[in-house]
């Protein structure tokens, strides 16, 4: 699943950052903000238009992501 | 030489929002520096202490980075100068890491990737006492251990909070030595996995979050509630400036016009008495007037900056300026350009793509700029009623807003412009950080304000002293001829530019002594207002000191409505300012750009005008 498809409010773990152009800066950044295997996941809330940004929260820190962005990272939902 | 009598060179390196600043304000106090690096427009800070053992340090506090890997401008400078690669600037003799000690599994990747570079450095975990708060517990011993590198605990809001970082300087000076261990395997897996290892053995954490952060978030994010509390920050803001200010600003204007009448008490009659109290006097005087307005802004937008709501408000605004060819990361520089469009092109340094950011610097100068403020309130108090509208506002509270609200306005209408104009598909990054809450520190604000209030002054005290003298020796030679029936200005230099100018100005309602006033201000805005007391303080006779300090009822018995609606809405687009142009230059690299800026703004501001003037004249204010 992608991030950008998970519901609100629901743990997940993220699995990979996938590139979309070869040596792709914002995969490398989102890796380097805490994107990587095994890391817990939640998208908190959505901008007041568009339901966009996200915001999601990654380890200890919330970070604002376009959709664009957020559709680069695959996660697992956590089991319920 | 003994290793005591040295200077040591330390930088201050860290993730943004890790209260390096803060720190550094700690440790230096108001003995900093402030300046560029060389070639580029990144703000260089550098202060000075000593250490409990008498030795001194010089302390760079270097722009805010996620990693070595550079995505803005900030970031390369950080990069180059923690490699020693930065031309003009020795490589620092010890890096202190600073860490947010309640954001460690963020920051420690990054004190990781600086710990490669295999310099003698210290970790300082900062905010421990908020950590504590959270009961958030962090063995130091251990985490040193395991890192290999001094590891010390900072509380930045504290005056002995960085009492242990000295020592452990001090320590480091006496000693040097790089870190004892290094990952095998730099790659970002590893520093991630080695992160995780360190969190595991030093580290506990009842939950990840803050809850304080959280219920703050859900209401301040809320698509409605959120919007709502944004509009109201907004409008307090402008509110206050306008009102609070007054008291303050009456005691600046009785305390200036009581020293020009101590000069001119003093001077004899002539051309010195006339250039001192009409030109000094009456110039400068009504730019200083404006001085409190400016620091209530300014206090604004610094305590908003420290409370980490600003990245909240573009976290809300992203949408709306992403559709308009912006970034929610623009916000923040425009909403710094609304004091001053210099510091605020600065700051779109922060802005990785470089597309948002040339956007944003064009339509900075459309932030309404501090110097505005002078133009707005002199027009604002003497045209416009001092009506209460529903009981609360004030109208000439509302004018001001309107005024502001319309710069906003054409500045999303001209980047969508742009946006269109490039045909531009491709991706733009947001990747912004949310930071924790915080209660902005007094000391903070305070050595904020006195930076940004340090700057108007010196700029009061160059370029506008220097303006309004000359414009006092354009405007009082030559002199009239005997036989004068015209006031003395009229046969002036000044006045005589101003008749010229006037052919292109007379159908947007601006009479020679605003034309008069448009050439100096040019260089700063808000010379304009000096200059059109200086004007009609000539104007009136060289004896009359009043006239100065009269220039609102001057200019409400002189002007027409239409005339002065005409010019509030020139100044909402007027371009001249240098500085904004130079800095534009220095940013883009591009006279292109420039030229861009200039012609815009300039057409804006005639199309306007004109508009304005001919519907006011035609609805029978003329």
């Amino acid at each position: 699943m992608r991030l950008s498809d998970l519901p609100r409010r629901i743990a997940a773990i993220v699995e990979r950052v996938e590139e979309r152009t070869p040596n792709d800066p914002i995969a490398r950044r989102l890796r380097e903000l805490g994107f990587v295997h095994g890391e817990p996941v939640e998208v908190m809330a959505a901008g007041p238009v568009g339901a966009e940004p996200l915001l999601v929260q990654v380890g200890f820190t919330r970070f604002a992501l376009r959709r664009s962005e957020a559709e680069r990272v695959r996660v697992v939902p956590e089991a319920a | 030489m003994s290793a005591e009598a040295t200077t040591l060179r330390v930088a201050l390196v860290g993730n943004p929002n890790c209260g390096k600043t803060a720190l550094f304000n700690l440790l230096t106090g108001s003995r900093q520096k402030v300046a560029n690096y060389a070639g580029v427009t990144v703000e260089r800070k550098e202060g000075r202490f000593q250490g409990a053992s008498g030795r001194s340090y010089a302390l760079l506090d270097l722009p805010g980075a996620y990693s070595l890997h550079a995505a803005s401008l900030d970031e390369a400078i950080t990069r180059d100068l923690c490699r020693g690669f930065l031309p003009g600037e020795p490589v620092p003799d010890v890096l202190v890491c600073v860490v947010d000690a309640t954001n460690l599994r963020l920051h420690l990747r990054f004190v990781l990737e600086l710990r490669e570079l295999g310099r003698p450095m210290i970790v300082a975990v900062n905010m421990a006492d908020a950590a504590r708060r959270r009961g958030i517990g962090i063995d130091l011993a251990a985490l040193e251990h395991s890192l290999g590198v001094p590891v010390v605990e900072t509380v930045a809001v504290r005056r002995d909070g960085a009492r242990a970082l000295i020592a452990s300087l001090d320590a480091l000076a006496h000693a040097p030595r790089a870190p004892t261990a290094h990952l095998a395997d730099a790659s970002e897996a590893a520093m991630h996995s080695e992160t995780r290892r360190l969190l595991a053995a030093a580290v506990t954490m009842p939950r990840r979050t803050a809850e304080i952060d959280d219920t703050l978030d859900r209401w301040l994010l809320h698509p409605v509630i959120g919007l709502v509390a944004l509009a109201a920050v907004m409008f307090l803001m402008f509110q206050a400036v306008f009102s609070w200010a007054t008291p303050l600003q009456d005691g600046v204007a009785a305390g200036i016009a009581w020293l020009g009448q101590q000069a001119a008490a003093l001077l004899p009659q002539g051309p010195l008495h006339s250039l001192v109290v009409d030109g000094v006097f009456a110039g400068v005087g009504t730019v200083v007037e404006f001085l409190p307005q400016i620091l209530i802004l300014f206090l604004f937008i610094l305590a908003l900056e420290e409370s980490g709501y600003l990245p909240r408000a573009a976290f809300l605004l992203d949408r709306v300026m992403f559709k308009a060819g912006l970034s929610g990361r623009s916000f923040i520089p425009l909403l710094s350009s609304f004091a001053c469009a210099v510091p605020g092109i600065m700051a779109t340094r922060s802005i990785q793509d470089p597309r948002d950011r040339l956007a944003t610097i064009l339509v900075a100068p459309l932030m309404t700029c501090s110097a505005r403020l002078p133009v707005y309130t002199l027009l604002i108090g003497a045209f416009i009623p001092r009506h209460q509208v529903a009981g609360v506002f004030n109208l000439q509270g509302l004018v001001l807003f309107a005024l502001y609200l319309a710069g906003i306005v054409s500045a999303l209408a001209v980047a969508w412009v742009m946006k269109r104009w490039r045909r531009d598909r491709s991706e733009h990054a947001l990747l912004l950080e949310l930071p924790s809450y915080r209660m902005p520190h007094p000391r903070d604000l305070a050595i904020g304000l006195w930076e940004r209030a340090r700057i108007f002054l010196r700029r009061v005290g160059g370029i506008i002293l220097a303006l309004t003298v000359l414009l006092w020796f354009l405007a009082s030679f030559p002199a009239p001829p005997a036989d004068a029936t015209l006031p003395a200005i009229d046969y002036s230099l000044a006045g005589r530019i101003g008749h010229a100018m006037q052919h292109v100005f007379a159908p947007v309602g601006f009479n020679w002594q605003i034309c008069v006033a448009l050439v100096p201000g040019m260089a700063a805005r808000e010379v304009a207002v000096s200059s059109l007391a200086t004007v009609y303080a000539l104007a009136a006779g060289t004896n009359d000191t009043a006239a100065a300090a009269q220039l609102s009822p001057i200019l409400h018995a002189q002007w027409s409505l239409a005339t002065a609606l005409s010019l509030l809405v020139w100044y909402i687009y007027a371009p001249q300012c240098l500085s904004t142009l130079a800095i534009i230059r220095r940013e883009t690299h591009s006279w292109k750009q420039v030229g861009i800026a200039t012609g815009y703004l300039f057409a804006l501001a005639y199309g306007a005008s004109l508009v304005t003037y001919q519907i006011a004249v035609a609805l029978g204010a003329g």
